[in-house]
């Protein structure tokens, strides 16, 4: 017969029809869904409307959707922050250079740990687990950051956490699971050293494992205040986050800090818009990559879920 | 040479084959030692009277006094009690909601849909905690805030009660701005899990007769048993570890009775006055590990023995 090709309408009359109690089940998870997906959405563009609003329609509530008299106030006033832009450079200086010091202390330690010969694997590998468990806590770690001068460095950014036990986790069971053992024997035997192996043969091949660790490392360094709240004292060396903190959640912001004349005569509602703003310049850079780099991410957390 | 080499000979000579590697590993082993080992032998200052010239090796010993100071204290009551009540109503509300939510993602047949909700609902897990908890405070504020608005557009006359500085409603904030921030990145990992389904499975019950909400509870959800047991102690192990970082930021004079757990309080006796506090502050520490400790064990324990040796950690 000719009617061997179905045309898309004709396939969607001959399918077996959902019976009602299915559909009534589509029907409520499609609404669960959606509703979830709007609470999500709706601060998120609420923030990002407000922080181009002007500051009156902010703080007399009009802004619902949409910005309301679209304005770019609210990003001269975070531009014009004498501590903006050098917390802004600090940060993306943690978050470069803290990322590589990672990666390297990582990859380096994943490997020996991922080789089946190594020695002594069990005994290394419990002695990096057990500190995923216990640590020392607050107190005995400020007193070593003291004695080793990280007190109010820079250092203290980058080297304290520059391991995450878990990530280094996730790279070895990559490493052991993800790439066959014939690898190995075959260019043992075409004489290729251990850190031959490594540099030439495993990391190129573990591209998709380090793509997921660096975003890891990259958010925490860009996203951490902590350290920095306890250990470092001067304002040009604090990063984004610090200074995002002190002005968010400080009930007043001191006019001395605005350098712009037209700035000192701010009221209340460049106040809030400037909050607004920050808070889009602070998180931009993460949510933009984001869409494009997500399925790196979700990779990582199902590689850490074979782990157990 | 002779042909017995003995077990120890061989494993020198293992070694040295694999020098290689050792070398690999130096840097990460002096790390560990430093920043997590060195810090662990510090924890007896919980024991001693920190003086910071005699250093950790060389303070008065005084035993448990620390801990019993922290037992018969006032505080002591409070922040216990505060610490897990945020951290079980947050477990029982992320552990099913989370569940919940993988399922309807899986249930939904519209590939754009699902794209869309899982893309939307991931974002907010990389805010960062000041940022999350600064927009907590403008939104929240019931003057200029969101909430304002949204109680003025469903008829509310006037301003609405200030949420911000209530401490019954503190634990509330904690646990729904983590629910908003982080429920839908908890959805991947049972999503994974629910990806190991046979669709055959699914197809044979379908011919059946059996309904999707009977496949949903009958093939689906007892998938996501094993997986949800991992969950479950895992998060025990940290379940007196309320994020520091989160409750100081959100902590204000007025909602301090309801928001003061043991992480801020030793943050706060240790590092307000000097170093007179270490020891106490490191005590309250120690309890602190000592009790997630305990509860990981108890709960794999549990979950072993539920499962007869077949869902556990270790």
């Amino acid at each position: 017969m000719s009617a061997i090709k179905l045309s898309k309408q004709e396939i969607k009359k001959r399918r077996i029809k959902d019976p009602t109690e299915d559909k009534i089940l589509y029907a409520v998870v499609g609404t669960i869904l959606t509703l979830f997906t709007i609470v999500v959405l709706y601060p998120l563009i609420y923030v990002v409307s407000s922080s181009f609003s002007s500051g009156t329609a902010v703080s007399t509530g009009r802004v619902l959707l949409w910005p309301v008299e679209p304005t770019l106030e609210g990003y001269r006033t975070v531009f014009a922050h004498k501590h903006i832009i050098s917390a802004y450079s600090n940060t993306i200086f943690y978050t470069v250079v803290g990322t590589i010091i990672n990666l390297a202390i990582t990859l380096t330690c994943a490997y020996p740990l991922a080789r089946r010969d190594f020695p002594m694997r069990r005994f290394f590998s419990l002695l990096f687990l057990f500190t995923m468990y216990f640590g020392g806590g607050l107190i005995p770690t400020y007193i070593l950051m003291s004695k080793i001068g990280f007190v109010n460095s820079r250092w203290v950014m980058l080297i304290p956490g520059a391991l995450s036990v878990y990530n280094m986790i996730l790279v070895r069971t990559y490493m052991s699971s993800s790439i066959p053992g014939e690898l190995l024997e075959a260019s043992q035997i075409d004489g290729c050293s251990d850190a031959g192996f490594f540099f030439k043969i495993l990391l190129p091949l573990s591209k998709p494992i380090i793509a997921v660790i660096t975003l890891y490392y990259a958010v925490g360094h860009w996203n951490a205040y902590f350290n920095a709240m306890i250990y470092l004292n001067d304002v040009d060396k604090y990063p984004l986050q610090l200074i995002l903190r002190e002005i968010l959640l400080a009930s007043q912001i001191s006019l001395d800090d605005m350098v712009d004349v037209e700035a000192m005569v701010a009221k209340q509602g460049l106040a809030d818009i400037l909050k607004y703003a920050l808070i889009v310049v602070a998180t931009a850079p993460i949510l933009c990559v984001y869409p494009f780099i997500q399925r790196y991410f979700i990779k990582g957390v199902m590689i850490g879920s074979v782990k157990g | 040479m002779t042909n017995t080499v003995s077990p120890t000979k061989k494993f020198l000579r293992n070694c040295a084959k694999r020098w290689q590697l050792f070398l690999f590993l130096v840097p990460a082993v002096v790390y560990i030692l430093i920043f997590a080992y060195y810090p662990m032998f510090g924890v007896q200052i919980a024991f001693r009277n920190y003086q910071p010239r005699a250093g950790i090796w060389n303070s008065p010993w005084v035993g448990l006094k620390h801990f019993t100071k922290f037992f018969n204290s006032y505080q002591f009551g409070r922040v216990l009690s505060n610490t897990l009540i945020i951290s079980f109503y947050s477990l029982f509300m992320n552990f099913p909601l989370s569940i919940i939510m993988a399922l309807c993602i899986n249930t939904v047949r519209n590939a754009k849909f699902k794209k869309m909700v899982q893309t939307i609902t991931y974002m907010p897990h990389f805010i960062s905690v000041v940022v999350l908890v600064g927009m907590i405070t403008q939104m929240f504020n019931p003057v200029m805030g969101m909430y304002g608005t949204v109680y003025r557009l469903f008829g509310g006359e006037g301003y609405p009660q200030d949420i911000l500085t209530n401490a019954g409603a503190f634990r509330h904030m904690y646990v729904w701005s983590g629910i908003w921030q982080n429920l839908g990145w908890n959805t991947i990992i049972y999503i994974s899990a629910l990806s190991s389904v046979d669709p055959e499975l699914h197809e044979a019950a379908e011919i059946d007769g059996a309904s999707r909400l009977k496949r949903i509870i009958y093939i689906d959800f007892p998938v996501l048993i094993p997986t949800a047991a991992i969950m479950l102690i895992m998060n025990a192990g940290s379940i007196m570890n309320v994020g520091f970082e989160k409750t100081y930021l959100m902590q204000n004079s007025t909602n301090l009775i309801a928001s003061e757990v043991i992480s801020t309080y030793v943050y706060k006796t240790g590092m307000s006055r000097g170093t007179t506090q270490f020891s106490y502050a490191s005590a309250i520490g120690l309890f602190n590990s000592a009790v997630n400790c305990c509860m990981l064990v108890i709960f794999n324990t549990l979950s072993n023995k539920l499962s007869r040796g077949s869902m556990g950690l270790f």
